[in-house]
């Protein structure tokens, strides 16, 4: 009896036991999901004019968190606040220096339609909030930016600055606001913040790499910032979010060390390294890190280049040996190789070498080197409408503004493909100031230069017109053109406005930006697949190359001059037009008020009659009362000499009575 | 303008129709033949931002595309020109020029205009003319039948470079003129409907002609111009002493302010505005309320939003006036045309229509978006006290000054605006000119009138003493 009963107690206790460790081993792994991340990646990518692009990506995770949600490890807890308090259900910031060339560095791309930002500062937050709160949050949001970054971003907080585009930029029912600030400078003041997010700074891992005179010695340089977060709080459960930091550099690196002869020379692309092109080498990864990996890409065009060469030169050698070729020698052999996935017959995929840096130290740095062997010449894939903008007239009362899209070599195969049926849809977002006086009847199409009905392409029309010191007038678009379409051109034409003195610039002739128009293809998926080799966790910049996110470029900034007034005139306006409207008023007054001399007489006379006539009246009165009959009397001169000393004392009474009424009104 | 005047009298009056004829000819040469890339339309001294009509075709277009016409700072005009212009400014026809039907409306629009003034000129010179000869006065002033005052002005508005620039460059102000002429032809002729629908609608259309409700009342309550009403009682004080009447006002009642059709105009007035303003919330109902509409066209007006140069003075004051004062000076310089209103009223009651001159002219100079149209108006309309201001002073050197104002004016702007070689200062000091110009005219005008009354009085007291000598 004793031994079933120990023997049920053990069973029961092993029972306990056993469900304990599987309910804790089950927590630990969700902890283990719900612990923040942080993955660091860097993407290089030799250009076609001879330059590099580098392309560091951060990302950091806090996952939405019951308890410790205000405590964070790795995550940035500024931008937490921020989420939290301004409601932000994603947000895009961007803090740009020069232009992104779409037609060398390519349009059609992850890393283009998602990295190439219009230069100044563009911000666009999504908000969580009632319709009526989205604005205040906005505006608060622009100045809590402004303090963490040290930018003007509070500029944007004036609904002179700001939009709210409906579906052109990207669909958010009426939550989305989006503001450009076209002339802001960008530089190290900007960068320094920016790197504050990270966990390692700039201390340890890729971002060492971050040396400030070359990364801004380079040809374009956009510093951006995207955060996620999955929804509102909701019950003490803090929202997870998702920061994504991302800086694009397009680096010219000197082909000073080459031995080979100018002739040569002239037509090899340059040989780089990391030390070359930054002055640094990696020396570890940044210790918090899940994963830090370094990527070189081959674009499509370039592998198709490089295989024409192979077999040219009778090199039968299969493609996947990837080292010491004779085209090209990496210093480092790269851990994987991906290839992209084929999709389409005939067009040769692109090529991701990819290098851990984990294994590396101090004493043994990470320096990836490239070394072109042979000259080769490649193109970037671009958008099929490459877009640009500019303005038309002279002088400085009335022009306007053209967006010219012409058709590039990718539109032309992808013509012959459709065939008739083809529709190539573009949609253009384009925020105007409201100095900028658009008149949108004058909206003109020319398809293949010839002009043409809008009704017969414009799919879908949104205008908010600008209000005068209120609000931007804003233009979106939804075009449908056949896919054999050569170039077409939008054109509006407006007036310039004039400002008050306080509203110009210090520098008022330099003239005042409109900022870029967003041209947008959602027909056109961008998007890279590569095989999954690992594990999703390792390869962040993988899973973005994969995402579909439609081809996205903008246009140039416009520059337009805007009449000034005299700015040191003030006073002298003010004093002449009070001088003329004084001269207007006194003249006309003294003019009716003017009497001739004859006039006065008649006047005198007047007087006394009507002095005799007061008289006459109360002697009428006086007689009535008496019940006499009233005689006309001759009004003599004592009489009108006590009517006027009677007069006298009322007038007195009067003003006496006004000052009276003053006291007692003051008091 | 006087010379202009003088030049043109000799046998106008068989050649009135002639003439007409020959400028609506001139209006539709120029409608054709005006070179496209002159920009007429486009012209600061034409078009102001409330008369422009490429803004009203914006206004149209955003109405069209199921917007509010007020939902930009485009339009500021009527919703009611704008349903009625609007279809006009969209309707092409192949081979013509564009806006050639708003261009022919317009056209049509002056030759009304012209008509009415003349025939409000016929008629206030019949009129005047038997007040002189119940004073006995017609043989002895110079007056005479040779100045048909009602042709010339009528010729005047016709034929003024700055009513031919309004209708061919497309503004909307001859629509504007037309109402207040209408008006004041109601007045005179004492169509009371009419005269009531032309106010309203010009009230409704430019705001400032609000202030000719007084003229109009004086006009139904007394009368035409007439002499100065004293005259006209001591005249028939003296006849009823001659007479013995034992009576001493027995001619009252002509003098008399007639409160019936004032009353009828006032019920008019109030019965049309409410009408419009029906038909006005009507039209922007679907998109918008009365209020904007209300703000976006008075309120626009009133706070002179739109600081691009016009030839007025506002414009430059504003841009470069600190922003603390602006409301102060807002104020002040609408006070300007409301201060002289009673003044005004009171030393030339005997005038009515004299005073709507007076009164076009000042709100035309003081207005916040001023053009040549508002001019061209005051400037016909002066033709017809041409007997009266006969002896007017500096009436050459005030045609010297518009001739050179307005050939000066597109210089400067050219200089500052496209040519970049000049400075705002430049344009801003010929709209000074033009301010001085009009101050002048408008107070030698009034002390010419003041001092023909004067004239009236001596030479009507140099009757009665030589009656009773």
């Amino acid at each position: 009896m004793a031994a079933t009963l120990s023997r049920r107690w053990v069973l029961s206790l092993f029972l306990v036991l056993s469900t304990e460790i599987v309910f804790r081993s089950k927590a630990v792994v969700e902890e283990q999901r719900r612990e923040e991340e942080f993955y660091e990646e860097l993407l290089l990518r030799p250009l076609p004019d001879r330059k590099v692009l580098a392309h560091f990506h951060f990302e950091s995770r806090a996952p939405p968190s019951a308890s410790n949600g205000r405590h964070h490890h790795l995550f940035p807890k500024a931008i937490s606040q921020l989420v939290q308090k301004f409601h932000v259900k994603e947000m895009e910031l961007s803090f740009t220096q020069g232009r992104w060339n779409y037609e060398r560095w390519g349009g059609f791309d992850p890393v283009s339609s998602r990295n190439a930002k219009p230069p100044g500062i563009e911000l666009w937050a999504v908000f969580d909030a009632p319709q009526g709160e989205i604005d205040a949050c906005w505006k608060n949001l622009t100045h809590a930016l402004s303090g963490i970054f040290c930018a003007s971003i509070n500029f944007l907080e004036s609904s002179t600055m700001y939009s709210a585009p409906e579906w052109s930029f990207r669909p958010a029912s009426g939550n989305l606001r989006h503001g450009f600030l076209p002339r802001e400078a960008v530089c190290t003041e900007n960068l320094t913040p920016w790197l504050k997010l990270l966990p390692c700074r700039d201390k340890a891992g890729l971002s060492v790499l971050l040396d400030r005179p070359s990364i801004y010695r380079g040809f374009y340089h956009s510093q951006r910032l995207h955060l996620t977060s999955n929804g509102h709080a909701e019950g003490g459960m803090y929202s997870g979010i998702f920061l994504e930091q991302t800086l694009t550099i397009a680096l010219q690196p000197s082909s000073r060390g080459t031995s080979l002869s100018y002739s040569s020379e002239r037509n090899l692309q340059p040989s780089w390294s990391l030390s070359s092109i930054f002055g640094r080498k990696v020396t570890g990864r940044c210790v918090v890190a899940k994963s830090s990996n370094v990527y070189l890409q081959f674009e499509r065009d370039l592998v198709a280049q490089l295989k024409n060469l192979e077999n040219h030169g009778m090199n039968n050698k299969s493609f996947g040996n990837y080292l010491s070729k004779t085209d090209y020698e990496l210093s480092i052999n790269p851990d994987v190789v991906y290839q992209e996935e084929a999709k389409g017959q005939g067009k040769s995929p692109s090529v991701l070498y990819e290098f851990s840096i984990e294994k590396y130290s101090d004493s043994q740095p990470f320096d990836l080197g490239l070394k072109w062997k042979i000259p080769v010449i490649w193109s970037c894939q671009q958008a099929p409408l490459h877009g640009s903008r500019f303005l038309m007239g002279s002088g400085n009362e009335r022009g306007a503004i053209a967006i010219l899209l012409r058709s590039t070599a990718s539109n032309e195969d992808l013509g012959t493909n459709g065939g008739d049926e083809c529709k190539l849809q573009v949609d253009i977002f384009q925020v105007v100031p409201w100095y900028i006086k658009v008149y949108y009847h004058t909206l003109q199409l020319f398809v293949d230069e010839k002009p043409k009905a809008t009704g017969d392409f414009m799919e879908k029309i949104h205008i908010v017109p600008s209000k005068d010191k209120i609000s931007p007038g804003v233009m979106e678009m939804v075009l449908k053109f056949p896919c054999s379409i050569k170039s077409a051109a939008i054109k509006l034409e407006f007036d310039k406005g004039f400002l008050h003195i306080d509203e110009y610039p210090p520098d008022a002739n330099q003239g005042f930006d409109i900022p870029s128009a967003v041209i947008s293809f959602p027909d056109f998926q961008t998007s890279i697949p590569f095989p999954n080799h690992d594990n999703k966790n390792s390869s962040n910049l993988l899973s973005i190359f994969q995402e579909r996110s439609p081809v996205l470029s903008y246009t140039e900034v416009l520059l337009v001059p805007l009449t000034t007034p005299d700015f040191s005139m003030p006073y002298n306006v003010i004093t002449i037009t009070c001088t003329v409207f004084a001269l207007y008023f006194g003249s006309l007054l003294n003019v009716l008020r003017r009497r001739v001399g004859e006039e006065e007489r008649f006047l005198k006379s007047k007087a006394i009659s009507e002095s005799g006539q007061l008289h006459m009246l109360l002697s009428k009165l006086s007689a009535k009362l008496r019940g006499k009959a009233w005689e006309p009397s001759q009004p003599s001169c004592s009489s009108t000499s006590s009517m006027i000393s009677s007069k006298l004392v009322m007038k007195v009474i009067l003003v006496a009575a006004f000052a009276v009424a003053w006291k007692y009104y003051l008091d | 303008m006087e010379t202009e005047e003088k030049k043109k009298h000799g046998g106008v009056r068989g050649q009135f129709w002639r003439w007409l004829i020959s400028g609506t000819v001139l209006r539709l040469i120029l409608i054709y033949c005006l070179p496209q890339n002159l920009h007429f339309s486009s012209h600061p001294e034409v078009s102001t931002p409330l008369t422009s009509l490429r803004r009203l075709a914006e206004g149209y277009w955003l109405k069209q595309s199921s917007m509010s016409p007020y939902s930009g700072s485009m339009y500021h005009g009527s919703p009611l020109l704008l349903s009625l212009l609007g279809p006009l400014t969209v309707k092409r026809i192949e081979g013509q020029p564009s806006h050639l039907l708003c261009s022919l409306l317009f056209v049509v629009a002056d030759i009304i205009s012209a008509l009415l003034i003349r025939s409000m000129g016929q008629y206030l010179q019949l009129a005047y003319k038997q007040q002189l000869e119940l004073l006995h006065l017609a043989d002895k002033s110079k007056l005479s039948d040779t100045f048909p005052s009602g042709d010339i002005a009528a010729l005047v508005y016709l034929w003024n470079p700055f009513t031919l620039a309004a209708s061919v460059g497309l503004s909307t102000s001859p629509i504007e003129n037309l109402v207040i002429i209408l008006s004041l032809y109601g007045a005179c002729k004492r169509i009371i409907p009419i005269a009531a629908f032309g106010w309203v609608l010009a009230t409704h259309l430019s705001l400032y002609p609000a202030i000719l409700i007084i003229p109009i009342m004086l006009l139904l309550g007394y009368g035409p111009d007439a002499p100065p009403r004293k005259l006209l009682l001591q005249k028939g004080r003296g006849e009823s002493r001659d007479t013995r009447f034992s009576g001493v006002c027995c001619h009252k009642p002509e003098f008399v302010f007639s409160w019936g059709p004032v009353i009828h105009f006032l019920f008019w007035a109030s019965l049309l505005s409410v009408y419009v303003f029906v038909l006005c919330a009507i039209s922007v109902k679907q998109y918008g309320s009365l209020w904007e509409m209300l703000q976006s066209t008075y309120g626009f007006i009133l706070t002179v939003e739109d600081l691009s140069p016009n030839i007025g003075v506002l414009w430059y004051f504003f841009a470069e006036v600190f922003d603390f004062f602006r409301d102060f000076f807002l104020i002040v310089f609408h006070m300007n045309i409301m201060f002289m209103i009673l003044p005004l009223a009171i030393r030339l009651n005997h005038r009515p229509c004299f005073l709507a001159f007076i009164y076009i002219t000042i709100t035309s100079m003081l207005k916040s978006y001023p053009s040549v149209g508002d001019s061209a108006l005051y400037l016909g309309l002066l033709g017809l006290f041409l007997d009266e201001l006969a002896d007017m002073q500096f009436s050459f050197f005030l045609f010297c000054g518009y001739v050179g104002v307005s050939l000066l004016s597109p210089v400067m702007h050219n200089l500052w605006i496209w040519r970049g070689t000049g400075n705002a200062n430049f344009y801003y000091a010929t709209a000074m000119a033009y301010a001085c110009l009009q101050i002048i005219l408008v107070i030698e005008s009034v002390s010419a009138m003041l001092n023909h009354d004067r004239k009236l009085r001596s030479l009507s007291l140099k009757k009665r003493l030589e009656k009773t000598s």
